[in-house]
């Protein structure tokens, strides 16, 4: 008995600590508006991981030395600033800058007034907005206007393929369709994986669909699919896309397993630089990765790029790409006016600064600001990045990836209905009713 | 002779009896406690208040909100819109809502299963007091110290087709396609939940096995009981209690498990894991369907409250009848 009071006690001071640690997290998810600083400051959310802590960390330290003000930067995980930014924008507490990926995420932000039309703005910046390739703008569109600022490098995805086992197959990088099915062939025969797929992931499947569609139907029925028209799911294009896919799970195309591969160990480009697959659908963010993870398999040449085969008869051509044209950075509603000045100062003269344009080529990959052919050929991935600028500027069409052009309702039903495809639970037939009737989760 | 009962009370003691000494004494030593009892009630009270009040603030407001969300169609960000039974509509005829139900009830039932009767037995043998034992026990106990996203990364690079255990132990025979599989997931999911609490369970087991009194035993060995029969005829009874209280915490748990089929399957292959509670984060915070979410909420908090109870009642009426009497 006597110890009762002792643990009342400190029951209540436990209380007591739990509420001001409560308190003291709800105090630190608003905007941080304690920064004082010359000028104001600015909140701004951004994704953690190399190297873009680093390059985009040093970008917000140079700014805060000048004197237009105070950024205070946060890193977040990525899954975990996906739901977290949704939550604090639906809460009134979004930073001033707000991170994203365009597409149908930033079309809800926009139709709920979260975030702010800049194409006024970016109409007296022209400078600032020239800077950019042209390929990133209809990400950030949403009904003819402008919401939100390119950032960071383009990804497009591209086929990957492993030039020593091409060789040892006897096979080349594919470009048409037959040749692709070629490909399957001579290296299930020789006992190699013919593609790397971690299929487990199902955006990765994703990416073939992408392609797919577009091969064989031309950007424009996807086009008519992220305006909202349901029925260009029905489209003879989809369900061909379909059959395509049937035809590469018939051949064994994809890596033994593939369903329970995942792509965020990385073992799916681990198959490609171990030499145990011959092809790899993949985002051009994996270059560096494979760079850093895969020994001397990129230096040495090992690793080959080119672009999706065309089919025939199909009406998508060669040059077209799918993939995320870049990162996003918008201007929160909620923000008051001196955090908004900051913020767009430090878009215009910090974010994508040369600086952070030199960086992100040093780190393999290729910032998405024009006049960069020069530094892109000095640098050691000459031909690999020089070969992804042009593709971007010369693409006729570069469609955004499906899950995030997509409403975020709709890009959860997608990912569920491909799987299901992959797996052969679902016809092509099916697939696309599905996805007309927004059915299957 | 009655007034000597302990269970008899006060006021028949204050009657005529040739054992009024005896009887006054006992009554006074029972009476003198009721006015400390009393009193013990209302400090009782005041020691609940500070848990009553968070679980108030923390779980029944927000258990509220979440009725009151059923009833409305929000995205998460934007306007909450008054639609009435709309997102109940939706939440009751979607096919994934029932099949996620089964998957969790098939699950509930397996891990029961799979887990008591692993747990009965390590907590039995645990229960003794030989250092091997406590040794084994600490072995044992291990997982219990891993939080669920470790484990489940850890066991998704071990099952890793291509670069796994298989490829490590270069044993062919665990090259399959563990997490793709829509019935082998299944197996592997089980496998791991039951290797993460089953030592939960058996610390639970243990504990109460130790309470068993030794007399129990030693009249049973006596009566020339064997293992097997002191087992089955004073362990298990004895348990009866544990058995109630492991098993409250079993369904419960499975009913709202998440976290490592999140990390492993993310309710695939398909929708071949998509138990409810998953299919209700993945609506709310993925589909941004808060108004459905919020729906198949309720309908979790509702089965979860139905199954407590019901495990509950299995233990009788009494379920505080002394199990000690003889002892």
């Amino acid at each position: 008995m006597r110890n009762f009071p002792l643990s009342r006690r400190s029951m209540l001071g436990a209380t007591a600590g739990l509420s001001a640690l409560t308190l003291g997290a709800c105090g630190t998810a608003g905007p941080g508006s304690s920064g004082g600083g010359d000028g104001g400051s600015a909140s701004y959310w951004a994704l953690s991981g190399e190297p873009n802590e680093t390059i985009y960390g040093d970008a917000v330290e140079v700014f805060n030395e000048g004197d237009q003000g105070q950024i205070d930067l946060t890193f977040f995980q990525n899954d975990a600033y996906k739901q977290k930014i949704r939550t604090a924008i639906g809460a009134g507490e979004a930073p001033t800058i707000v991170y994203g990926w365009g597409g149908g995420g930033l079309r809800t932000y926009a139709e709920e007034s979260q975030v702010d039309d800049v194409t006024d703005w970016l109409d007296e910046e022209a400078d600032y907005k020239n800077r950019f390739v042209e390929s990133v703008w209809p990400a950030a569109t949403v009904d003819d206007r402008i919401y939100a600022l390119p950032q960071g490098a383009t990804q497009p995805i591209i086929l990957f393929h492993n030039t020593t086992v091409l060789g040892d197959i006897g096979a080349e990088a594919p470009e048409t369709w037959d040749q692709l099915l070629d490909v399957v062939e001579k290296a299930n025969s020789a006992g190699i994986a013919p593609i790397s797929l971690a299929g487990q992931s199902r955006w990765t499947s994703m990416m073939w669909l992408e392609y797919l569609l577009d091969r064989v139907g031309g950007p424009e029925v996807f086009a008519r699919i992220a305006a909202g028209d349901s029925e260009a799911w029905l489209d003879d294009s989809v369900i061909a896309m379909g059959e395509k896919v049937k035809e590469l799970l018939e051949a064994s195309a994809f890596a033994d397993g593939f369903e329970s591969m995942a792509a965020d160990s990385n073992t799916d480009q681990a198959l490609l630089w171990t030499d145990q697959a011959a092809l790899m659908l993949h985002g051009g963010w994996t270059f560096g990765s494979m760079k850093a993870s895969g020994g001397d398999f990129v230096q040495s040449g090992g690793l080959g790029f080119g672009p999706f085969p065309t089919i025939d008869g199909g009406k998508g051509e060669l040059t077209n790409l799918v993939g995320n044209p870049c990162n996003y950075l918008s201007l929160s509603t909620s923000a008051s006016d001196e955090e908004k000045e900051v913020a767009k100062a430090f878009l215009k003269d910090g974010a994508m600064s040369d600086q952070v344009a030199a960086d992100l080529i040093a780190s393999g990959s290729v910032p998405v600001i024009v006049g960069q052919d020069d530094a892109l050929a000095a640098s050691e991935d000459a031909e690999y990045l020089q070969w992804v600028y042009s593709s971007i500027q010369e693409a006729p069409a570069f469609t955004q990836s499906w899950d995030q052009a997509l409403q975020p309702t709709q890009a959860e039903t997608l990912l569920v209905n491909i799987e299901q495809l992959f797996l052969g639970q679902i016809t092509p037939e099916q697939f696309a009713e599905n996805m007309s009737a927004g059915e299957g989760a | 002779m009655t007034a000597l009962s302990p269970s008899s009370s006060p006021l028949a003691a204050t009657g005529d009896d040739p054992d009024a000494p005896s009887a006054r004494r006992a009554s006074s030593a029972t009476g003198s406690r009721r006015p400390g009892r009393d009193r013990l009630q209302t400090s009782h009270l005041l020691f609940a208040l500070p848990a009553l009040l968070f679980f108030a603030v923390f779980a029944l407001l927000p258990l509220v909100g979440v009725v009151g969300l059923s009833f409305t169609s929000w995205n998460g960000i934007g306007a909450i819109q008054f639609t009435g039974l709309t997102s109940w509509a939706e939440a009751l005829s979607r096919p994934t809502t029932w099949q996620g139900l089964g998957l969790v009830l098939m699950m509930i039932v397996a891990t029961w299963l799979l887990q008591t009767p692993m747990s009965i037995l390590l907590g039995t043998f645990l229960a003794g007091q030989q250092r091997y034992r406590n040794l084994l026990a600490v072995l044992y106990f291990l997982p219990l110290l891993l939080s669920s996203a470790a484990i489940a990364i850890t066991f998704k690079s071990l099952l890793d087709p291509n670069f796994g255990l298989a490829n490590g132990l270069d044993l062919p025979l665990l090259r399959q396609n563990w997490l793709g599989d829509p019935v082998l997931v299944w197996g592997v999911l089980l496998f791991i939940i039951a290797w993460q609490f089953i030592p939960f369970h058996t610390l639970i087991y243990q504990g109460a096995v130790r309470q068993i009194p030794q007399t129990m035993y030693e009249a049973a060995q006596i009566d020339g009981a064997g293992r097997m029969r002191q087992f089955f005829s004073i362990t298990l009874p004895q348990l009866k209690f544990t058995l109630i209280t492991s098993s409250t915490l079993m369904v419960v748990g499975a009913l709202t498990y998440f976290d490592i089929i999140f990390v492993l399957t993310q309710g695939g292959p398909g929708v071949a894991t998509r138990i409810l509670p998953l299919d209700m984060y993945l609506t709310g915070f993925r589909g941004n369907e808060m108004g459905v979410a919020s729906a198949l909420a309720v309908m979790l908090v509702v089965i979860g409250l139905g199954l407590a109870l019901g495990v509950q009642r299995l233990g009788g009426r009494d379920a505080s009848a002394s199990q000690m009497e003889g002892a």
